[in-house]
This record gives structure tokens, C-alpha cells and sequence, in this order.
């Protein structure tokens, strides 16, 4: 990052004036924390005791056998606190929070998990927090609604524009603007004004750093490949940093494709060439949008994933090459989570399923003497209705409408 | 140096200006027009012409409403050029664009102002972009002499007043709280002190935004500010009671 906060031709920090003195403080604080290595060791210390890191690296040996080609390892951040990677960098900010002495918390969410670790940050730290979430996600993610609201938490739903994760940003911005005083806004993946996308990717690069670890303990070597989910890119590049300085190791980002990379109904910005590079949301990057800058409609089944922009990080190594970036259409990913839940009794989320269809696409083709790491950035748990739905499954279908009966006959 | 001189020579014979905020396409083009002759007609001196924009992080619920109303209804910056060429040939007060930044990004920034300067726009508003971010936008600006008005805030320091104010021109828009547009602000005892601070950090004419709805409210800037900007308000008007309410509004607020 240079000192306006670019990666290459993208990021930087686009805010308006309320919020610079915010970010003065904000940047100088991060600052500090990085020269301290005790910071560090706090936050690894929290991250054991408080949450399960480290996450197991998980051989998945019938995947493995299934698709005749490398090992498949599954990087299993599902088994974090809450269900998804993103508790790594809430409770990174939750420590910095403390440090800048500020009384409550904001954040925006998508698939509900970043709202979900952010309302269980505030619970611990005791602190006041709202989260705001697009009306079409609280209806998709309802499970997380509830308990951020059993944690004390006020969840906002967001009616403006597509009622998705970029509307809860811009609402976000809103309260922020209002409220910057005692407020701090914990921004839920690699994007928004610097220095958020270097700080949330560092939170996240736990993941990578152990992952390394484990494949060499279990596997002798590097992986062949790494796959990850693309939504804003906190799963991706958290997994991805300790790998891209090895030559051998090839990086893997799996985007939403929807209904298909012609449907228009997608959210790929990288690996289609459908995004144009704008500002918006406090940063530059890759957006979906039409030719006079105004954003496009999104859509993908998973609501962590359904989003118009993507860290300005990944833009950088898209375009330096470092990164290769696929899509997974929402088809893919419903086969690719029956699979991977028949055969390992794993349930990833949603999003996490775009990098297994992703990975299942290629494996099959590397040497058995590879190996290829997927991060599964969360849980299926969440997804209870998006996915029954999906399957049509009559026995949960009569579940609802029973339990329905029984509300409203009360 | 036209915009801020076209504000001084008004200021020779008035205690404050007025400053009045559309958003472009909404609720039409045809009650734009409608509402910007009644507001010239009533005395208004500068009027700032929104871009809709999709993702307007800085706007409150009625601007943000009416961003998306207006793009639904299709508006594009094309048309809004012509709008605003059209409103410059039929009227002698200045004009403005305000959006934010992507609009022009997008367009091509030394495409947007040579096609700004074009229309005859005298200056532009755009609250997501920091002089940090905006060095090709602020030569820009120089070169086709189109001002860009720089944003003080009430968290803003001394240091950072005096700053902005080496970046501005035309005139400084004061916003006049933390916050979206749209609320009401309180000008109280911290509010004349954070005037103050402004008013020593730059030489610029300062105008105070955010809040602005009533005559009491602009009685109590003059001789602290130079201009008020009424926002939200007129906008809403017009969402209730239609065009036609918009002159006796202006009429009673001086
Ligand atoms: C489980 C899970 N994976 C992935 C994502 C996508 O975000 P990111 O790309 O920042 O990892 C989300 C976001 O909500 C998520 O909940």
C-alpha cells in the first residue's frame, strides 16, 4: 500500500471530509499495532482461547478419490466462532477499538456472518452495536437475524437500491458520518477507504499462515493450488498472502457466477468482462457497473458473494497476474455442497461452495502427487432455507408450513 | 476566478446569498425547469445541480430517494449536460454540478470538464473526493476554470481548514454538522464557534449547508456565513405540494 493507500492502480480512500480526521486516527492506530508485536500475540491469544484457531486443515479423502486427481485439503474456517472466517478480522478491530477507546460498533453484512461475529464482538467487549443488512439478505439469512438480535444487537434492514451488501455499506457510511465520535465502523471485508482493505487482509492472513503450516506437516510440501470464494475478497486474500510469494503455488478466486457469465445475473467483476474500473464506496476498483458509472444489479445465491466491487488488492493481482479468477454458477454450487456434504460430511456455506465447484471443475486433471487446498470460509448452517429451498426438500417444507399453522393459530 | 468573484459582486449588495440544491431528472426534467425559474424568479443567486448517482453515501433519506427515483425514470449525464447548458443560457445566476465522483471518473475526467465548460458550469460539488485523491481533478479544474468547492466539516482541524482552503475555490461549503443532508442542525454556541474557526482558516466566501429550512435559520447565519444552502427541503416541497410551491417558499425566506 503507498502512502494514499493504493495497491498498483487501485484503492486509496474516497471519503467524504466528516470521516478524515476518523481515518487519521484510524490509519495511526493500525500503524501502532502493526510495530507492536504484542498486539499480534494478544490477537492469537484471543483467536485460541475465544474462537478455535488454529482451524483444522481437513484431508478429504473421498473427494479426493472421487475426482482421481490431486488431494483435496479443506482449510476448515467453519470451525471458527460463529461459523466463518470473518470472526478473524472482527475481532482484530474489536482490539483496536479498545485501543481508541471508542463506546460502539457498526457494521454492514451480507451473508449475516461478519454481523453475527460483529454483534458477538460487542457482546464480549461490551459494546453498543448495530448492523445493517439489505432487506432481500435478512430475508435470506434469517437464522443470523436472529441471534445478532439475541446478542444485543440492533440489525437495521436496508430498503434502499438492490437491498443487498452494497446498500447496507452505503447505510453503514451513514450512520458513521452521523455518529463518528464514539463510533467505529468495522468494515467486513478487503474493500471500502484505505486502510481497510490492508487491514482486514491482515487480520485474515492468519488463515493463510497456518494453512501453510499444516500442508507441509501433512502433505510434505506446498499445495499445487489454492482455492477461495471471491465476495469482497477477505476469505481470498486472507488465504492467499502467506502463498504469493511461492512460485509453485498457484492462487485461485472463485466468483459468483449466478445464472451464467452471459445472463447478466452475476456478480463476477474479475473473470468476465463485464466490470469496468470506478470509485465508489470509499475506494477504486473493478465495479459492475453501466457506462455512466451507475452500479449494475447483482445477483448470486449466496448473499455474501452478491456484491458490486471486490478488494482493490485482488484488482492489483488480477491485474499483475498473480491471481487467476474463475466462476462457479449457482447450479455448480448446489451440486458441488450435495457432493462435498454425501461424501465428507461437511456442510461449507453458500459461499464457501463456490470455491469447492470451483476446484472440482480443475482437480481432477492435476497429479495425484499434488495437492490443493480449499478454503471453506464458513458453515452451511445459515443457509437452512436457501438451501432446503433449493433441494425442494418436502420433509423441511412440511416442517415450515406446520410450524406456521402452529404461529398462527396462537 | 469567475465563480468567486460572481459571489462577491452579489455580496456588495446583500447580507446573504442563497444557494438552492436540485437533484437533476427528479421528479423530471420538465419540474426542474418548472422549479429552477421559480427560484431565479424569487432571487435565488447559485443553484447546485445534482448528478443521480446510485450509491450516494453522503445524502440523507430525501436526496438518496430522489437519486433513485430519478434514475428508475431513466436520467442519464448526458442529459443532465444538456439540462444544464440549457439553464445557463436561460438564466444569469451561476450554476453548479454536485455528484460524486464515479460520474465523472467514469465519463473521463478532462472529458467531463471540457464538456462541463462547455455548458458554461461555474463550479463543482463532489463530497467523495478529498483534494488526496482529486490531483489530476484539481488541474483540471484550474485549467478550464470550473471551481472546485472544497468541503469543511465541524471534525475538521485548524490545520486541515487551512489546507482544504489552498485547494478551494469559489466559495467553501460548510457543512454544518456530523451527518447525511436532510436533518435538521442546531445552530447553537458550538456551531458560531466552529463558523469562526472557518472563517479564519480561509479568505473564500463561506456557504453553510445541511439543516437549512426555515428564514429563522438563514437570519441566524448572516454575518457569520456568506451564503446558505438549502438542500432537502425544497426538494421535499416539491415532492408534496408540486412545483408551484417552491417561489413563495423562496420569497419568505429573505
Ligand atoms: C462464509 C462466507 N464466505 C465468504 C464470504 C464473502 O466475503 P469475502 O469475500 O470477504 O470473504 C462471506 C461474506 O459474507 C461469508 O459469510
Amino acid at each position: 500500500m503507498d502512502t494514499n493507500g493504493f495497491f498498483g492502480n487501485w484503492g486509496g480512500a474516497y471519503i467524504p471530509e466528516v470521516l478524515h480526521q476518523t481515518f487519521q486516527e484510524l490509519k495511526e492506530e493500525y500503524a501502532r499495532c502493526r510495530k507492536d508485536p504484542e498486539f499480534w500475540q494478544e490477537y492469537l491469544t484471543l483467536m485460541s482461547t475465544y474462537s478455535c484457531r488454529p482451524t483444522p486443515l481437513t484431508h478429504a479423502e473421498n473427494l479426493s478419490r472421487h475426482f482421481g486427481g490431486a488431494d483435496i485439503y479443506i482449510k476448515r474456517e467453519d470451525l471458527n466462532h460463529t461459523g466463518a472466517h470473518k470472526a478473524n478480522n472482527v475481532m482484530g478491530q474489536g482490539l483496536l477499538v479498545k485501543r481508541m477507546g471508542k463506546k460502539r460498533v457498526i457494521a454492514e453484512t451480507g451473508a449475516g456472518q461478519h454481523g453475527m461475529a460483529t454483534a458477538t464482538m460487542a457482546a464480549k467487549f461490551g459494546l453498543d452495536c448495530t448492523i445493517y443488512m439489505g432487506e432481500e439478505d435478512v430475508l435470506r439469512q434469517r437464522p443470523n437475524v436472529f441471534w445478532m438480535e439475541k446478542m444485543g444487537a440492533t440489525v437495521v434492514p436496508v430498503t434502499d437500491g438492490s437491498q443487498t451488501l452494497k446498500d447496507a455499506i452505503n447505510e453503514a457510511f451513514r450512520d458513521w458520518v452521523t455518529n463518528v465520535d464514539d463510533t467505529h465502523y468495522v468494515f467486513g471485508t478487503a474493500c471500502g477507504p484505505a486502510p481497510f482493505p490492508e487491514m482486514v487482509s491482515w487480520f485474515q492472513s492468519i488463515i493463510g499462515i497456518e494453512a501453510a503450516e499444516q500442508i507441509v506437516k501433512y502433505h510434505g510440501k506446498m499445495p499445487r493450488r489454492v482455492y477461495a470464494c471471491v465476495g469482497g475478497g477477505s476469505n481470498a486474500m486472507g488465504v492467499f498472502k502467506r502463498f504469493l510469494d511461492e512460485d509453485d503455488v498457484e492462487l485461485v478466486g472463485v466468483e459468483a457466477g449466478g445464472h451464467g457469465a452471459d445472463s447478466g445475473a452475476h456478480a463476477i467483476r474479475l473473470s468476465s468482462p463485464d466490470a469496468t474500473p470506478g470509485v465508489a464506496q470509499g475506494y477504486k476498483t473493478m465495479f459492475l457497473q453501466d457506462n455512466d458509472g451507475q452500479m449494475k444489479q447483482t445477483h448470486s445465491v449466496a448473499a455474501g458473494l452478491d456484491y458490486v466491487g471486490v478488494s482493490p488488492i485482488l484488482s492489483d493481482l488480477w491485474e499483475q497476474k498473480k491471481v487467476r479468477f474463475e466462476s462457479a454458477t449457482d447450479d455448480e454450487v448446489m451440486a458441488a455442497l450435495d457432493l462435498t456434504m454425501k461424501l465428507e460430511g461437511i456442510i461449507p456455506a453458500l459461499e464457501s461452495s463456490h470455491a469447492f465447484a470451483g476446484a472440482f471443475k480443475e482437480v481432477g486433471k492435476l497429479s495425484k502427487e499434488d495437492a490443493i487446498i480449499i478454503n471453506q470460509s464458513g458453515r452451511g448452517d445459515k443457509d437452512i432455507f436457501t438451501i432446503a429451498h433449493a433441494f425442494e426438500d418436502p420433509s423441511w417444507k412440511k416442517f415450515i408450513i406446520d410450524r406456521g399453522k402452529e404461529y398462527s393459530s396462537n | 476566478m469567475q465563480l468567486e468573484q460572481q459571489l462577491q459582486e452579489k455580496l456588495e449588495t446583500r447580507d446573504i446569498l442563497l444557494m438552492t440544491h436540485i437533484v437533476l431528472g427528479y421528479p423530471s426534467f420538465e419540474v426542474n425547469r418548472e422549479v429552477i425559474r421559480q427560484m431565479v424568479n424569487e432571487g435565488v443567486d447559485c443553484i447546485e445541480m445534482q448528478i443521480p448517482f446510485s450509491e450516494p453515501m453522503a445524502d440523507g433519506p430525501v436526496i438518496l430517494k430522489a437519486n433513485q427515483d430519478s434514475l428508475a425514470a431513466g436520467t442519464t449525464v448526458e442529459e443532465c449536460f444538456s439540462f444544464g447548458a440549457e439553464m445557463v443560457q436561460k438564466h444569469t445566476i451561476p450554476f453548479l454540478f454536485m455528484t460524486y465522483y464515479n460520474i465523472i471518473f467514469k465519463y473521463g475526467e478532462e472529458a467531463f470538464f471540457k464538456r462541463a465548460a462547455e455548458c458554461g458550469i461555474r463550479g463543482f460539488i463532489v463530497p467523495d473526493l478529498p483534494p488526496e485523491m482529486g490531483k489530476t481533478f484539481l488541474e483540471l479544474a484550474d485549467r478550464y476554470d470550473i471551481a472546485p468547492i472544497l468541503i469543511f466539516a465541524p471534525t475538521s482541524t485548524d490545520d486541515r481548514m487551512k489546507q482544504l482552503s489552498g485547494y478551494g475555490r469559489g466559495f467553501i461549503y460548510c457543512v454544518a454538522r456530523r451527518g447525511v443532508t436532510g436533518k435538521k442542525s442546531d445552530f447553537d454556541h458550538d456551531f458560531d464557534s466552529y463558523l469562526a474557526r472557518c472563517r479564519t482558516a480561509t479568505e473564500l466566501p463561506l456557504a453553510v449547508g445541511f439543516g437549512i429550512q426555515s428564514k429563522e435559520d438563514i437570519d441566524a447565519l448572516k454575518g457569520k456565513a456568506d451564503m446558505a444552502v438549502i438542500g432537502s427541503r425544497t426538494i421535499k416541497l416539491v415532492a408534496t405540494e408540486g412545483a408551484d410551491a417552491v417561489g413563495p417558499f423562496i420569497a419568505g425566506l429573505r
